[in-house]
């Protein structure tokens, strides 16, 4: 039998369902924003890069150095050189250092080292890359001058936790059955690791190698106190002298007030952007199919 | 003939053995090469200020002079610089970040998910250099045009948004805007991760009993991934800490303390880089190296501080299961 005051608790909890309710769809309606905005603001970004890059695109801009002040014209051929050796030569050497740590730390080391040595990488992985850039300026700059080898060194020093931390993440997945076989076969353990567990790991390193080349190529303050006083606009890939890069390039073209200027910066960063995009797209698909295929054979 | 196959086999077994050690070595010097690498760069930089150290002391963190003319320097203007940019970032980007993790987590049915995840990802791998170039150029003149003069008419009883915005649009505003767009991308998938990890059952449990879905979150995802969250704002805090490019190229590189956020200023790291193309004396290189050495033990006290949460958090967990 409904009293009156029943009825009434009807009403009220009715109301507040519906105020639950609308709580809750303002609530959703705002996560949907916020994925929203953060994909419009990589698409403002990407699209304004493409929009005022294409058009300064030219022949030139890949193959002439840039001219001195005041004459129009030129390219940034010297800068794209530049960057490729600068971040090559951080690769050789980032790369066999990140798969040793990576190899030490899921191979030989106890928990008790390994802990260590993870809290180091991840303290180097949060260094701003502006005092890495110091850092190889008062190891070496201070004494010796500039070079593209300095600044190498200080971005392979960004990418090293990067591919040692991949690297593990996929040594990691390798099945233990795998080296277990190996073993079981009477292999050495030098021999399981270098000839299974390696061999099985490779596209997951080069993935996460890639992802690291992505990283150090749009790097620019290791740089600057490293390989940014050029003797000269002329092409060069040795890398004991300054390199000229990519980043810098952008950095130094868009503190100018020439609008030719700023035109060069934002083709420059079509280039860069297409270039790290496209490589990191590209690594994250392979990662994604290697882990689905070493996630079946375990 | 039985003697030489097992010289043999003596011979292979101790390739092997020596084989192991020098594997093991290696990869061990490896190792301990990146320990020392760190322990190389806190020396060099603290080695560098040294000069600068010996002429300012401690006094130099509270010092608002930078005159190489008068070679006196001090790290106070900068020191405010990166924590108001920093904050307004976080205080931008936490909550914004935790919304899209829980879109992805929670919201977004499976096909959504696989694509707005990779673009926000995305976001991260563009350089802070384009972000700045894109600031100055784009972000910059918008925010002086539109939003800063809103900002001053509806909001400029505030000290923060009093004084007149400025017609270049380079600032404080603009600098933790753009700082706003880096931290998110690193925050939102970290969120994401631990919205994932929140176990099922206790979801489903509150949703059966009868809970709107932003109740449950509110009463079982959010107090699970708590510490967990903590922890990645404060990474975020420590990548706003450290960008110099973006910030260089947006803050307009002014020495002083201002309040109004549409005012340009420095912060630690955009100093020591606009500062590249040379310092006119040895005391203002080592001072810039001081400011460096700030930097390096903020990040460090910053990352141990995140992982020693996620350390806790994950033995919470543990426990809990």
């Amino acid at each position: 039998m409904p009293t009156a005051t029943s009825r009434l608790y009807a009403v009220g909890g009715d109301r507040r369902l519906r105020r639950r309710k609308l709580v809750n769809r303002l609530m959703e309606i705002a996560a949907m924003t916020s994925a929203l905005l953060a994909v419009a603001i990589l698409a403002i970004v990407v699209i304004s890069v493409l929009q005022h890059g294409i058009g300064a695109l030219s022949l030139d801009f890949f193959t002439r150095s840039p001219q001195p002040f005041g004459v129009a014209g030129g390219g940034l051929a010297n800068a794209f050189v530049g960057s490729l050796m600068l971040v090559a030569v951080a690769t050789a050497m980032a790369l066999p250092v990140g798969v040793g740590v990576a190899i030490f730390v899921t191979e030989f080391a106890s928990r008790r080292v390994a802990g260590p040595i993870r809290l180091a990488l991840d303290v180097l992985n949060g260094l701003p890359s502006i005092v890495l850039g110091i850092f190889l300026f008062t190891l070496v700059v201070a004494a010796h001058g500039q070079s593209g080898l300095a600044a190498s060194t200080a971005l392979a020093i960004v990418m090293l936790p990067l591919v040692a931390r991949s690297t593990q993440e996929v040594l990691l997945l390798a099945p233990a059955s795998l080296r277990e076989a190996g073993l079981a076969l009477g292999a050495a353990r030098w021999r399981t690791i270098i000839g299974i567990i390696l061999p099985t790991s490779l596209g997951g390193i080069l993935t996460g190698t890639t992802l690291a080349v992505a990283r150090a190529a749009g790097e620019t303050a290791p740089l600057l106190f490293t390989s940014s006083l050029l003797a000269s606009n002329d092409i060069s890939a040795n890398p004991r002298h300054p390199l000229f890069s990519v980043p810098l390039a952008i950095f130094e073209l868009s503190e100018s007030p020439e609008p030719a200027d700023h035109a060069k910066a934002w083709a420059a960063s079509f280039v860069l952007i297409s270039f790290i995009l496209v490589t990191s797209l590209a690594a994250r698909a392979a990662l994604g199919r290697s882990r689905r295929k070493l996630g079946r054979v375990g | 003939m039985s003697s030489s196959t097992s010289s043999l086999r003596l011979g292979r077994r101790r390739a092997d053995r020596l084989g192991d050690v020098f594997l093991h070595g290696l990869t061990a010097v490896a190792a301990l090469g990146s320990v020392v690498v760190l322990g190389m760069i806190a020396y060099k930089v603290f080695d560098g200020s040294r000069l600068s150290f010996s002429r300012f002391g401690l006094g130099f963190v509270a010092s608002r002079a930078w005159d190489p003319v008068a070679n006196q320097f001090g790290a106070l203007d900068f020191i405010y610089g990166t924590a108001l940019t920093s904050f307004i970032a976080l205080l931008i980007a936490a909550p914004l970040s935790i919304g899209i993790g829980l879109f992805l987590s929670e919201l977004a049915p499976r096909g959504v998910r696989e694509i707005v995840g990779p673009l926000v990802e995305m976001l991260a791998a563009v350089p802070s250099v384009i972000l700045g170039l894109w600031g100055i150029l784009v972000l910059g003149p918008f925010l002086a045009g539109t939003l800063e003069p809103f900002l001053h008419r509806t909001l400029g009883f505030l000290p923060i948004f009093g004084g007149d915005p400025q017609q270049t649009g380079s600032g404080y505003l603009t600098a933790s805007i753009v700082l706003t767009i880096m931290v998110v991308p690193i925050v939102a998938s970290v969120s994401r991760e631990l919205f994932l990890a929140v176990p099922r059952d206790l979801k489903e449990g509150a949703l059966a009993l009868g809970l709107t879905r932003w109740e449950m979150v509110r009463g079982v995802v959010l107090p699970a991934a708590r510490s967990g969250l903590a922890a990645a704002v404060i990474l975020g805090l420590g990548r706003a800490l450290g960008e110099a490019i973006a910030v260089t190229q947006v803050i307009g590189t002014l020495t002083g303390i201002r309040v109004s956020l549409f005012q340009s200023g420095d912060t630690l790291a955009s100093r020591i880089a606009s500062q590249y193309q040379g310092a006119s004396s040895a005391l203002q290189v080592s001072s810039l190296v001081y400011l460096a050495a700030i930097l390096l033990v903020m990040s460090i006290l910053v990352n141990i501080l995140a992982q020693a949460i996620v350390r806790r958090f994950e033995f919470q967990r543990i426990g809990a299961s």
